[in-house]
């Protein structure tokens, strides 16, 4: 069975260096759409420093939505998704395999650019610290979530726009403790309440995401 | 007992039962509104904080109830549905869903028509009124997968998965926006909590709130009646029906 699941993760992520247009696209739409912010409300590094977290948060739901549209297309467009549906292994291991390369080749580089765009915004380095650590704990809720949408939408039309509608009210509790985390260090409370309860959140998603993905691309298959 | 529901449970003797008790739900819906407003209009006092304006809540809190409540029982026919693969249950969700988009709506709307004199503002970042809003998210979003894919019984499944993944997160978006919201504001902005609510504004509000039940009852099954009318045209009874019009 774990053999499965590093199957699933090794071959997603050998896909995805033999085709970095792919997801260096999504990265860089996390930077510009991140960028755009100052050029609209304005440079005073004050008020920046306010909207960061906030402004970091979403674009980092944005980014992720934009990449998980293509989870399962491609391998439902060429037929390899039945084939690994009808395989004898067990369809949560798949849909648990394939969140977690997502995240391992979406959530992984957001967490490493974020700094350099907390130093545009004037962050100090501590809340860096927690914005990195708030993504790393809140990343995987995205592409897990993101999963059961990306299963639901398989292969319809207008399917990335659709994915959007259906998972951002889902994303909500992730991006309050994510982006509270943030505010609160930046605040001087101290970001563990709002961390531990991203944590929470996190290990909830990780039990349930993956069984309810996998029923969603068994009844996108029929 | 037990023998009758499973024979409501076939689409054709469904048909014909809530033909029959759309009438008595839609009076009495009708009934219970013209009561209700009369009691909340007429004799109601006015309150000694709020005024007037007050009575807004009147139909405020039943709509908020009711686009909670509708969405229990989506999940509620979904999880049937999913279960037994019956055939009913997802129709039923489906004839529920656009009748609890329009409580929500209705909700917000008469949110900020009573937030303006009350907080001065049309909108504020309430957690009710933010948790409201996702829940209207929530409601566009199951309606927009619907639509959007063609095959009946793929579009029927994938809904109720989207409901009840819902229904098992509202809890904690509720939970989070409220913490949100405390962390955010101070205690600049209080909900309405009036010491001891007068008995006669009590009666009036839930004679609305069961006028919403039987509205939202007798337009879920007028809907339902035209669900099941367009998937069963092909069988014989559908036809004759037709024929007899």
């Amino acid at each position: 069975m774990l053999h499965f699941l590093l199957t699933v993760i090794r071959r997603d992520l050998l896909l995805a260096a033999r085709r970095k247009g792919d997801w260096l696209t999504s990265q860089f739409f996390f930077v510009m759409v991140v960028s755009m912010f100052p050029l609209g409300i304005g440079p005073e590094p004050e008020m920046l420093r306010r909207v960061a977290p906030g402004v970091m948060w979403v674009a980092a739901l944005l980014a992720s939505l934009l990449s998980l549209s293509r989870l399962f297309a491609e391998d439902y467009r060429d037929g390899s998704l039945e084939q690994m549906l009808l395989s004898p292994e067990p369809p949560v291991l798949l849909a648990l395999g394939k969140a977690l390369a997502h995240w391992l080749i979406y959530g992984i580089p957001l967490l490493l650019i974020a700094p350099v765009l907390g130093l545009q915004f004037g962050l100090p380095a501590d809340v860096i610290g927690v914005l990195m650590l708030s993504l790393l704990i809140g990343t995987p809720v995205l592409s897990l979530l993101g999963g059961v949408g990306a299963a639901l939408t398989l292969g319809l039309r207008g399917g990335g726009v659709l994915l959007t509608l259906l998972i951002l009210p889902l994303y909500v509790p992730a991006l309050i403790f994510g982006a509270g985390a943030v505010d609160s260090a930046l605040s001087g409370l101290g970001p563990e309440a709002n961390l531990s309860l991203l944590a929470a959140f996190e290990v909830l998603t990780l039990m349930v995401a993956p069984w309810v993905a996998a029923a969603a691309l068994k009844i996108s298959i029929e | 007992m037990a023998f009758s529901i499973y024979k409501y449970a076939s689409p054709m003797t469904f048909y014909g039962l809530a033909g029959k008790l759309i009438p008595w739900f839609a009076w009495g819906a009708a009934i219970l509104t013209v009561l209700g407003l009369y009691i909340a209009f007429f004799m109601a006092p006015t309150d000694f904080q709020q005024g007037e304006a007050y009575r807004i809540i009147f139909i405020h809190v039943p709509a908020a109830w009711m686009s909670m409540f509708i969405y229990i029982i989506m999940a509620f026919w979904s999880a049937v549905g999913l279960a037994w693969n019956t055939r009913l249950s997802f129709m039923m969700s489906r004839a529920l869903a656009p009748t609890g988009a329009v409580f929500a709506f209705l909700s917000l709307w008469t949110g900020a028509l009573w937030g303006k004199p009350m907080w001065g503002a049309w909108w504020v970042w309430d957690a009710r009124l933010t948790s409201s809003l996702i829940l209207f998210f929530l409601y566009v979003g199951i309606m927009a997968l619907w639509s959007a894919i063609d095959d009946r019984r793929r579009s029927d499944r994938a809904g109720a998965l989207l409901i009840l993944v819902g229904a098992i997160n509202v809890p904690i978006i509720y939970f989070s926006v409220k913490w949100w919201n405390t962390l955010h504001q101070g205690a600049s902005v209080s909900l309405m909590k009036s010491p001891s609510m007068a008995s006669i504004m009590l009666i009036g509000m839930l004679v609305l709130a069961i006028a919403a039940w039987f509205y939202a009852i007798a337009t879920a099954l007028t809907r339902v009646r035209g669900i099941i009318l367009e998937r069963e045209r092909q069988t014989e009874w559908v036809k004759e029906l037709l024929e007899k019009i």
